[in-house]
């Protein structure tokens, strides 16, 4: 009865393996009980090591865990007010009225883009030319005076960026700039908080920018030079090209760093919910709106989710910008090492 | 001249030109600042907590501010360390040959450092409402911290980093555990750390929007962890909000004290960094 036999077999085998998966889960787990008991009883050290590893893995786990435990704190925040309007509703109607429960994000966005983009046309050519001047044309001295210069730039604090906004860039829209466009500005204005933004965000690209500068390899700088090409001629056609993805990184590095400030753009672009049609209208960015709103948010129904949603919309796409550039600019740091 | 020469001097004149540009921004600002807020700098500014009717112009300081801000930073700069710490060891001492999660924690605290604190602040105030809180001290600690892990692990990573493999090596030689070695190479990177802690604490005395929700704001000193706090950037931005002149003027004082303690600090980072690494080997 070959059939029978062949079954038998079988079962046999069958139990086997899962015997041997049982016998080879015990060791596994007596491995990994089994260190510590007998550390314990041998040595000490070994022990303490191998608790620091665990705890230290635990709380490493649990740094890279923040990003996805903002992201669910702040989704389930928002899940009432995603309940009771669809998605394009609150991305692309404008009506805003909290007591009516109509939450319609547009005009915040639209202020958001606007500031964004005025900061980063002034900021980047700016931002690039010193960067080209700091690597490639300064004497090493030039460097170091002015390297720690714009660094002390990123430490103040933007509040004192929103206070020098209003005291300098303000007034200087109202009576000198805008006059010359169009017929009245306050100065509270989206062009003065891409000003003031623009400032904020110079150390962040220039940095970046030299490090990728400094990543291209002096050997392609000596073979353009070497050719008759003038040093501008090689910053251009070699240096500049050879990091155009990290300056692309570096942008979008810097639109998200725009996109997400919040007191001194606050300070300065006026808070009028409304869609801006110049650069001298006021503008109510994102940011702007939930910092500016903490105080009542608990007092009207649904507001809180609203501007836990504003948080959310903020989050994801800071988050999305960040991963892209990052991985850009990991990706030529490896290159190069 | 040729055409190319033409180029590169105007090209380099737009360098030079917008290299001024940006380093004097420094100087405009702090200036503009200082000839503002001198005038009304006064005593009574940095040692009195607000009297009654502070905020229409009566008397009064910001001590309650400035120590608030105080509090506040040294305990999210203490709490942020004990935890950032054992993070950048892990991933240069135990983790060194899982390449992955090393890349992964930096990956992810790079992408956190990118997040404005105003979305902290939001995402600390979803924590205050869960862990059943109040506006207090100890919420704004939290969400402060939070913000500041980040910028410690990367600033901590950036000099551990750069600790030489034979130095943990020669622990093992010698029969050492790695936590023998980390203890080596923590006791290399202390110019390291000293300037990560006064730029993670120049970071949080400077920020405003991720407090606002959580630490509240209070006209006098906290004496216990569930009071609410005030802080300097919060101070600054509701005295400038007034439509009192005599108000804003003490804006812009409280401007000029904020100022002087982060140009402090920074540049307190910059010389101790110069000057720790001395005794370096």
């Amino acid at each position: 009865m070959p059939t029978s036999v062949n079954t038998i077999r079988l079962k046999s085998l069958k139990k086997k393996s899962t015997l041997k998966q049982i016998l080879k889960i015990m060791r596994r787990f007596q491995k990994f009980c089994g260190v510590v008991y007998s550390d314990l009883t041998r040595n000490k050290r070994l022990l303490k090591d191998q608790f620091i590893n665990k705890t230290f893995l635990a709380l490493t786990l649990l740094s890279i865990s923040i990003v996805v435990l903002i992201a669910i704190g702040l989704f389930y925040k928002s899940i009432p007010l995603l309940n009771s309007a669809s998605l394009s509703d609150l991305l692309f109607s404008s009506e805003w009225k909290p007591f009516k429960e109509a939450f319609g994000f547009y005009s915040f966005i639209v202020g958001t883009l606007w500031v964004t983009a005025i900061s980063i046309i002034i900021a980047l050519p700016l931002s690039i030319l010193t960067a080209i001047y700091l690597s490639e044309y300064a004497h090493a001295n030039v460097r170091k005076l002015v390297l720690p210069l714009i660094e002390l730039l990123s430490g103040i604090p933007p509040v004192l960026y929103g206070v020098w906004g209003v005291l300098v860039i303000v007034p200087l829209i109202q009576d000198r700039i805008a006059s010359h466009f169009v017929e009245f500005s306050t100065g509270y204005s989206v062009l003065a908080g891409g000003i003031v933004l623009a400032i904020m965000i110079f150390p962040l690209i220039i940095s970046i920018i030299i490090e990728v500068f400094d990543n291209v390899p002096q050997e392609l700088r000596n073979a353009s030079l070497s050719l008759g090409a003038t040093q501008w001629q090689t910053t251009k056609k070699v240096v500049l090209r050879k990091s155009f993805d990290g300056i692309i990184a570096a942008v979008v590095l810097a639109i998200s760093r725009a996109f997400g400030e919040t007191i001194a753009v606050l300070m300065v672009c006026g808070n009028l919910a409304q869609i801006p049609q110049s650069i001298f209208d006021s503008g109510y960015p994102l940011p702007a709106l939930i910092a500016n709103n903490y105080g009542e948010m608990m007092s009207i129904p649904m507001y809180d989710s609203a501007l836990m949603f504003a948080a959310l919309l903020l989050f994801v796409i800071i988050f999305l910008f960040n991963t892209i550039s990052r991985v850009i600019l990991y990706r030529i740091e490896k290159r190069n090492t | 001249m040729e055409a190319r020469k033409i180029e590169e001097n105007i090209f380099r004149f737009l360098m030079i030109l917008s290299t001024i540009i940006i380093s004097s921004t420094l100087f405009m600002i702090v200036y503009t600042l200082f000839s503002k807020g001198v005038g009304s700098l006064s005593w009574d500014m940095v040692s009195k907590i607000p009297e009654g009717g502070f905020y229409i112009g009566k008397g009064g300081g910001i001590l309650n501010a400035i120590v608030g801000s105080i509090y506040i930073t040294l305990g999210s700069t203490f709490l942020g360390l004990i935890i950032s710490l054992p993070i950048v060891i892990y991933i240069n001492v135990y983790a060194k040959k899982n390449a992955t999660l090393a890349t992964l924690t930096r990956l992810s605290s790079d992408i956190l450092f990118g997040i404005p604190s105003i979305v902290y602040g939001a995402f600390g105030f979803t924590i205050m409402v869960y862990m059943g809180l109040k506006t207090s001290l100890l919420a704004g600690i939290i969400t402060v911290t939070l913000m500041i892990i980040p910028i410690l692990v990367r600033a901590i990573d950036e000099v551990v980093r750069v600790v030489p493999d034979d130095m943990s090596n020669a622990v093992f030689a010698l029969g050492g555990t790695r936590y023998e070695s980390a203890k080596i190479i923590l006791r290399q990177s202390i110019p390291g750390i000293v300037t990560a802690i006064l730029l993670s604490f120049g970071r949080a005395i400077g920020d405003a929007a991720c407090v606002l929700f959580t630490a509240g704001f209070t006209d006098s000193i906290p004496t216990s962890l569930d009071q609410p706090a005030a802080t300097l950037p919060l101070s600054i931005f509701f005295q400038l909000s007034s439509p009192i002149q005599e108000v804003q003027n003490r804006a812009y004082a409280a401007a000029v004290i904020l100022t002087i303690i982060v140009l402090i600090i920074n540049i307190v980072a910059k010389v101790a960094s110069k000057n720790l690494s001395k005794n370096k080997i």
